[in-house]
């Protein structure tokens, strides 16, 4: 009886490294900077990479939904395209990582894109405010004409 | 004034957790009542003083206390009172406080509940709750102080992070936690078991409510959270596999696990070793998940502030882990195992197969959550698993897991014979075929969900034919219809009450199946009077508008979405907080029963006259809210007091 089980126990002890190993190599992502992209691209392997949006690289075409920037980390710059809204934390000179992979192009395609939330303490500035109000008022002025 | 009363309060609660703990322990080993009574003193002072600092915090919160520096990272002048209230607990330090609360309170419960029935374990339950309650105190004084000052006082606080002012961000933690916390009562029990060396059923028996409590809360926080991030985060998803989501759903699996094997030694006398194990390992990984989340040794979306805590919480951990084992080597005779297995189709081994798969999902979300520290340790090279990997080994798993569902009720404990396997699963195989045939033949093409809702299908029937059967031998006995329905249910609650939760997993698992086969979803700019068609509804934006709200500038799209008559007028919103970088984007949703409509606001034109827009036609999600209001009346049927007249 006992052996029956400790079969049936290696066989799903075996399946299911099987399906661990078959997954991770399925679904790796590399997480890469900028530099590391540059020196050996391999076209179509699954990359995560993180830089700073280079100001003034940032595109952005609404009716097309194509967005376009470049990546850096000081040493290397990467261009990257996505299809598809920006991300509310994303922007110019602010931290982002992009998933996706390297085209034989030599752009990074991105299918998806995460900004980094900064946790840090500050005080509320300006800006915010200031945004808002412009926004009140270019937004009633069109809603009475 | 006020926060330094809240850090005293602490470190007199600390001073009695330890008293307590020690002093029920030697009154239990030199057997004098009046030090038990002692501890329990202890325990109920830990109570008020706890629940005092709660109280002196959230003043703090409601008074606008800035001089603190929690209250002037998670408010601002402009925090609604309700989220000032919520907001206590909406980063790391307060919701230790509120955690060590709800540990302090079932600590109490456990008092009322246990103290007359003077059990052997009791004395030990307190000095394992105690002990546990010390550690999240010692974390309360020196890693996570609530009440530190800032200097100088700043004017205006930062303000609660916008995401968590939300309604699912009461109820979310509070039932998580709730879950958390209810596992340290059957872990004290397993300990107490371990160390008086009664490690029979007694402590099985008396922790049976205990544990479906702690699993329920479980589940429910992670339901919430769910809906939280569906209705919240704007991503049009549930679940996405984040170390966050992954550290509650370990414990859960685990949990589940245990739930299941208890019944076999209840049954049978086996799995003694295994059922401590589990517990312990549960209890473990709730610790687990808190180092996981707050130690940011595993990049997440969901930003926590980090500290030294995480090396509190993996010390503490290791402690735990340690002690348990060499609890358990020093037991170790007295876990040998009465009953044995007799054959492979029996319950027994159904319940042996579902403990196996529970194991193997908690390690798969283990091993795919910890794979980056892996991996950079190992290789050197940073390389993440993300959602396909825990999707493709999960989904197989979970299918096995269904299957089982409807197998281990109905199968006959020990050898299941041929006609007992008839009589049982006959009916409910056809249906689940017949079920199976019917969706492809309606063009349902992805293998997987036809398997899924297949499954669902024949476990439903399992649950039907056992139903009906029992239902037909009571009106056999000339029972009517109703009260011999009804009485089964109060009469064997445990078992019913189980059966109605696996129908809530069904009816959740319906609505996941749903979600992932036939959601579509797209994305465009639209200029106003212009509309999008997805899926036969027709969104045509219709402009936008700003208002001032009392912490921050709202911008809403106005979108009237038809199917042939106009359904509703959907506005999802962009909101700008004067402390944040960038905005927060709020969905808007039409939900129904087949399908949700959700619509996200992307970017617009300041003058108002275009706006991107991501719309989705989800499908089914809304069964899996409806699955977990099932899985909450289950869950109550089963902890109803068991009526059975001892046989």
């Amino acid at each position: 009886m006992k052996g029956k089980f400790v079969a049936g126990g290696a066989v799903i002890a075996a399946a299911l490294a099987y399906m661990i190993y078959a997954g991770v190599t399925q679904s790796a992502v590399y997480f890469v900077t900028p530099s590391e992209l540059r020196a050996a691209p391999v076209v179509g392997k699954a990359y995560r990479l993180g830089g700073l949006v280079q100001p003034g690289s940032l595109r952005w075409e609404p009716r097309s939904l194509d967005l376009s920037f470049a990546l850096s980390d000081g040493k290397a710059t990467v261009p990257v395209r996505h299809k598809g809204t920006p991300p509310d934390l994303f922007g110019e000179s602010r931290g982002a990582v992009v998933e996706g992979s390297w085209t034989a192009d030599g752009y990074f395609k991105a299918s998806l894109i995460l900004a980094k939330h900064s946790e840090e303490y500050k005080a509320p500035h300006d800006g915010g405010t200031t945004l808002g109000k412009d926004l009140i008022r270019t937004l009633k002025g069109d809603g009475r004409q | 004034m006020i926060p330094e009363l809240g850090s005293a309060a602490a470190i007199v609660a600390l001073a009695l957790a330890l008293w307590g703990a020690v002093a029920a322990a030697t009154g239990a080993r030199t057997g004098r009542p009046a030090l038990v009574l002692s501890a329990q003193h202890a325990a109920l002072g830990v109570f008020v003083l706890v629940t005092a600092c709660f109280a002196l915090l959230t003043y703090a919160f409601l008074t606008f206390d800035f001089s603190v520096r929690y209250v002037a990272i998670n408010t601002n002048l402009g925090t609604p009172f309700y989220y000032r209230i919520t907001g206590v607990w909406g980063a790391l330090e307060g919701s230790i406080i509120l955690w060590t609360w709800m540990l302090a309170l079932y600590t109490l419960i456990v008092i009322l509940r246990h103290r007359e029935s003077a059990h052997e374990l009791y004395p030990w339950v307190l000095t394992v709750m105690l002990s546990v309650m010390a550690f999240f105190l010692l974390v309360i004084t020196v890693a996570a102080p609530p009440f530190a000052r800032l200097t100088p006082v700043p004017a205006d606080g930062r303000g609660l992070n916008p995401l968590l002012e939300d309604t699912g961000m009461i109820t979310h933690p509070v039932a998580l936690y709730l879950g958390f916390t209810g596992v340290t009562v059957p872990f004290a029990f397993a300990l107490a078991a371990l160390i008086t060396g009664r490690v029979g059923d007694a402590w099985i028996t008396l922790t049976r409510r205990w544990s479906i409590i702690a699993w329920y809360f479980l589940s429910l926080g992670l339901l919430i959270g769910g809906w939280w991030s569906y209705h919240v985060l704007g991503w049009g998803g549930y679940w996405a596999w984040d170390p966050v989501e992954n550290a509650a759903f370990m414990p859960w699996l685990t949990a589940t696990a245990f739930l299941h094997s208890v019944m076999v030694q209840e049954r049978r006398r086996m799995l003694k070793l295994w059922n401590l194990w589990l517990v312990i390992l549960t209890f473990g990984l709730t610790l687990f998940g808190t180092f996981l989340t707050r130690s940011g040794v595993i990049a997440s979306v969901h930003a926590f502030t980090q500290g030294s805590i995480g090396v509190f919480f993996l010390s503490f951990l290791a402690l735990v882990l340690l002690t348990a084992l060499a609890l358990l080597a020093w037991r170790w005779d007295a876990l040998s195992a009465q009953g044995e297995l007799d054959s492979v189709v029996s319950r027994e081994s159904a319940f042996l197969l579902n403990n196996v798969l529970l194991i193997a999902a908690a390690f798969t979300v283990f091993f795919g959550t910890v794979f980056p520290l892996l991996s950079e340790a190992v290789r050197g090279v940073k390389v993440s698993v993300g959602a396909p990997f825990f999707n493709q080994v999960n989904v197989p798993l979970f299918l096995a897991l269904i299957f089982l569902m409807g197998v281990g009720p109905l199968i006959a404990w020990r050898r299941a014979s041929p006609d007992n396997l008839r009589r049982s699963f006959l009916w409910p195989v056809a249906v689940g075929v017949a079920a199976a045939a019917l969706f492809s033949a309606l063009g349902i093409r992805s293998t997987l969900a036809v398997l899924a809702l297949a499954l669902t299908v024949f476990v439903a029937a399992t649950i039907a034919v056992d139903f009906s059967r029992a239902t037909r031998a009571r009106l056999r006995m000339g029972e009517r219809l109703l009260p011999a329905m009804g009485g089964l249910l109060r009469r064997h609650n445990r078992r019913y009450g189980g059966f109605v939760v696996h129908l809530g997993i069904l009816i959740v698992t319906l609505g996941v199946t749903g979600s992932q086969a036939w959601s579509v979803q797209t994305e465009t700019t639209l200029r106003r009077g212009e509309a999008a068609e997805l899926a036969g509804y027709r969104v045509r934006f219709d402009g936008l508008t700003a208002t001032e709200e009392s912490n921050h500038f709202k911008v809403a799209g106005a979108f009237t979405v038809s199917n042939g008559r106009v359904l509703s007028v959907l506005r999802p919103t962009k909101k700008f907080y004067p402390q944040e970088q960038s905005p927060i984007a709020g969905v808007d949703y039409r939900l129904g029963f087949g399908e949700d409509v959700y619509l996200v606001l992307g970017d617009f034109a300041r003058d108002g006259s275009e706006a991107t827009v991501k719309l989705q036609v989800n499908r089914l999600v809304s069964w899996i809210w409806i699955g977990g209001a099932v899985l909450t009346l289950g869950a109550l049927l089963a902890i109803l007091p068991d009526r059975r007249k001892p046989a």
